[in-house]
């Protein structure tokens, strides 16, 4: 098989590992202040219940993300190259918005103070809004074709990546990675708040199927080929299928077809960008896999390196999910453990 | 300013600050499995407790050392997208391996760590803290590989027709001896980093109890701190050691890789056998040998770093006009668009960082020494000035550093790939041709600008946590979360929640 091939498969499952992981994780993020109802005490312990189903799991997540750049640099470094330079204020944003939400997770418990826990949910939130729309505006740039240049760089500058389709592509993993957070919610917790997720979950697996529904069909009508016209398909039954399970409950049931219409969602971009990495505009001077690959050792090495670690990857993360595993709810959130800024004076001194 | 200027400034403030996290983290996370190590052999509360008590300061750091992470790998394709398509067949491999071999182990187990103390077994939960301890110095290795590829050029070829560095062999790329010297040496500079942090940290909480003269609190003193203190600084002073030999096993290899580092580090403009080192030196900021006046020396020495040789014909070091002399035979006196080439390195930034580095790092040894000697023989003290070195101490290594990897990059200058003068033929890149060349000024200043202030503030706000949960002391009370040690209670609280 040819190897530059078999690296375009592999970093389409990075990526589909990433945005079906820190999809659930954003749309946790993006609902910390959607979901929590009631008094302002319950209102906090329900954003905790929140943080703490993806607390043990959200950095891990984050690795697909630096495993997919990094294998790209490895596998497609004009890929890597032309993407990077060419989608810079995008990535810029999605960098500053992954620097606050990382700190504000980790960050947010360690000081008990109710004005401190309320600048780190902005953080949280707006970290988690801005990439799950600015991946989709990417990544549906990516399908209509950019443009660029005889030497493959991009110079459409930044506005030419702000176009309805883009935008609509932006909404649409917006919406999913809403969706799938709230279905993980209420997979992960019991009480009220894992019935509000359902009742929210129920209302955007509608949404999600109006929205990602019409942006997949503008790709496939507009950009792709026939085969992937099953990938739409797979996506939509799986929405339709969230809207089904998780009006009976199978909540189970409703993340795992969450995530595989991420899943069928990725098909469709990568299946439509094939047999390019970069499609131009229109299709001019599209950067194609074979011209943007590495040297055939350099991918025989990678393939070895992924063929072992990979897998074992999948299994220790898997564990990690096994172990905490407990569906959370207000009850289990103890008192906070942060300090105060200021030190109360203790009695040995 | 250009976008070549701006986007060296922009790597150079993102990388040194994101290696202001990166060596605590690497030098804390086996100090801390070293702790809990203790705690689960001995059942000794005390070492529980300093696990707390690092682990969350450890917690605090690491968070940065991650966020600013990310940025270095995207970094590289937004403002140097020539250099990435020229290397990225060499260099991208090492960053993959990183984050599939080790960034993904430390990640997941950290997290199993943090919230995992009343869901796993006692033994399992201290193995997820070594599995982050093993994967953090993996992770120095894999992209000390791709630096030191940089460095020292190995493993690859040329490819006329695409222009590009390919890969020949992976196991040259991490066979390479610059990797095989700066991997300890980083290693053991972190390991310093980190012994220097718990020792400054313990010698002034048991110094501060002691002089209470409240017997529970000298008791304290004697029991939780003292002990850290003997751990930090016999880490301290092996790493010590360490950080000295590997870094004069550098100076060798640097003298037959990179000469003319080796020369602007000692301003030595026209070579000479049995160069002096200089201590003192001044110049004119203008980068001319002109201007360069040395004021104090130690004979030879200079020679002997290099060379291994104090004096004789073998001890010749070549200056900074014999090394632009004959690179300009070597590689061209001109660039492409006919500019003279100067390859002689910023001769102040040099000379300073390498002096900063060694300085620094020799003055967290005051710190190692003042403890062991106030901790003699079961001694708990309460000598006020040991606390202040102990806490002046703190920084040293971290300035060390810095200074260490901004001498070794702005040193590699004019190179971003430095040639091999031993090697391969062709596979160099002069920094000038490594940037992006669709990026305009303004978006590279952009990006410098908000990641410069979004830095500034994460800085105050890690320094005043790493701060408040120093002062704060170990915790008064501790128990065994252990499923073992309260089995069948499975709807409890968490122990531990964000």
């Amino acid at each position: 098989m040819d190897l530059a091939l078999l690296w375009f498969f592999i970093i389409a499952i990075l990526w589909t590992g990433y945005l079906v992981l820190e999809g659930f994780d954003f749309g946790v993020g993006m609902l910390m202040s959607l979901l929590p109802r009631g008094r302002a005490e319950h209102r906090e312990k329900e954003r905790r219940v929140l943080l703490n189903t993806i607390g043990p799991v959200w950095d891990g997540n984050e690795v697909w993300l630096i495993t997919a750049g990094g294998a790209t640099f490895a596998a497609f470094p004009e890929w890597y190259a032309t993407l990077f330079s060419g989608f810079y204020l995008p990535l810029l944003l999605i960098l500053v918005a992954l620097i606050v939400r990382g700190v504000a997770i980790e960050y947010r418990g360690k000081i008990s103070d109710a004005r401190w826990a309320r600048r780190c949910d902005v953080a949280i939130q707006v970290g988690s809004w801005v990439p799950a729309l600015l991946w989709g505006v990417a990544f549906a740039n990516l399908v209509r074709g950019v443009q660029l240049d005889e030497a493959h760089q991009y110079v459409g500058g930044f506005w030419a990546l702000i176009n309805p389709f883009s935008l609509l592509g932006g909404a649409t993993t917006l919406v999913l990675f809403l969706l799938h957070g709230s279905v993980f919610v209420a997979l992960k917790t019991d009480g009220e708040i894992r019935a509000r997720a359902r009742r929210f979950a129920g209302v955007l697996s509608l949404v999600a199927l109006l929205v990602a529904g019409g942006w997949a069909l503008w790709a496939q009508l507009a950009f792709s080929v026939t085969w992937t016209w099953a990938a739409v398909a797979v996506a939509a039954l799986g929405l339709v299928g969230v809207a089904l399970t998780n009006r009976v409950g199978r909540e189970g049931w409703a993340f795992g077809l969450s995530a595989v219409a991420i899943v069928a969602a990725v098909v469709l971009i990568f299946g439509s960008m094939f047999p390019d990495v970069m499609p131009g505009l229109d299709g001019g001077n599209s950067l194609t896999i074979a011209e943007a690959s590495s040297t055939p050792y350099t991918l025989t090495i990678m393939t070895w390196v992924a063929a072992f670690l990979t897998p074992l990857v999948i299994l220790y993360q898997g564990w990690t999910y096994w172990v905490f595993r407990r569906r959370l709810t207000v009850d289990h959130i103890p008192a906070p453990a942060g300090l105060t800024w200021k030190k109360i004076k203790e009695s040995a001194f | 300013m250009e976008a070549l200027d701006l986007a060296r400034w922009q790597f150079g403030i993102t990388t040194v600050y994101h290696f202001i996290f990166v060596p605590l983290t690497i030098g804390l996370a086996p100090l801390v499995a070293i702790m809990q190590t203790a705690w689960v052999r001995t059942g000794n509360e005390r070492w529980l407790r300093l696990t707390k008590f690092f682990g969350k300061l450890f917690l605090i750091n690491f968070a940065l050392g991650v966020v600013t992470g990310i940025v270095q790998e995207f970094q590289f394709g937004m403002n140097w997208s020539e250099y990435s398509r020229f290397v990225g067949d060499v260099f991208g491999a090492p960053l993959a391996m990183e984050a599939l071999a080790a960034f993904f182990v430390e990640s997941t187990f950290l997290g199993l760590w943090i919230f995992g103390w009343d869901r796993l077994n006692k033994k399992v939960h201290l193995a997820c803290i070594w599995a982050v301890a093993i994967a953090v110095n993996l992770s120095a290795f894999f992209i000390l590989a791709a630096n030191s590829w940089m460095q020292h050029p190995v493993g690859a070829r040329y490819n006329p027709e695409t222009g590009r560095a390919e890969m020949e062999s992976i196991w040259a790329i991490l066979a390479n001896n610059t990797l095989w010297a700066a991997f300890p040496h980083a290693v053991a500079a972190a390991f310093l980093t980190a012994g220097t942090f718990v020792a400054g940290i313990a010698t002034w909480w048991m110094v501060r109890l002691a002089r209470t003269k409240k017997p529970e609190s000298v008791e304290l003193a004697r029991n939780v701190y003292r002990p850290a203190v003997i751990l930090g600084t016999v880490v301290m002073l092996v790493a010590g050691v360490g950080v000295a030999l590997t870094g004069d096993a550098q100076g060798k290899l640097m003298f037959e890789q990179q000469p003319g580092k080796m020369a602007s580090a000692e301003a030595l403009c026209e070579g000479e056998e049995a160069a002096n080192f200089s201590i003192l030196t001044i110049g004119d900021l203008s980068n001319s040998c002109e201007g360069v006046r040395h004021i104090l020396e130690v004979p030879g020495l200079a020679s002997y770093l290099g060379t291994g040789h104090f004096s004789g014909p073998e001890s010749f070091l070549p200056g900074v006009n014999d090394v632009q002399q004959e690179y300009s035979e070597r590689y061209g006196e001109t660039d492409d668009d006919g500019n003279a080439i100067s390859y002689t390195p910023n001769l102040a930034v040099t000379y300073w960082s390498f002096r900063l580095m060694i300085g620094f790092a020799a003055g967290s040894a005051l710190l190692a020494l003042a403890a062991l000697w106030f901790t003699r023989g079961g001694r708990v003290s309460d000598n006020k000035w040991l606390a202040r070195i102990g806490l002046i101490a703190i920084p040293t290594p971290f300035l060390a550093s810095s200074f260490g990897w901004i001498f070794t990059e702005m040193g590699r200058q004019p190179w971003v790939v430095a040639p091999n003068p031993t090697g391969i033929d062709q596979i160099r890149l002069l920094t000038m041709r490594g940037v992006s060349e669709v990026v305009s000024p303004g978006m590279v200043l952009t990006s410098m600008i908000v990641f410069t202030l979004l830095y500034g503030v994460l800085a105050v706000v890690w320094y005043r946590l790493i701060h408040r949960y120093a002062i704060e002391g170990v915790p008064t009370t501790v128990r065994d979360e252990s499923p073992e040690a309260a089995p069948d209670d499975s709807d409890r609280p968490l122990s531990f929640a964000y």
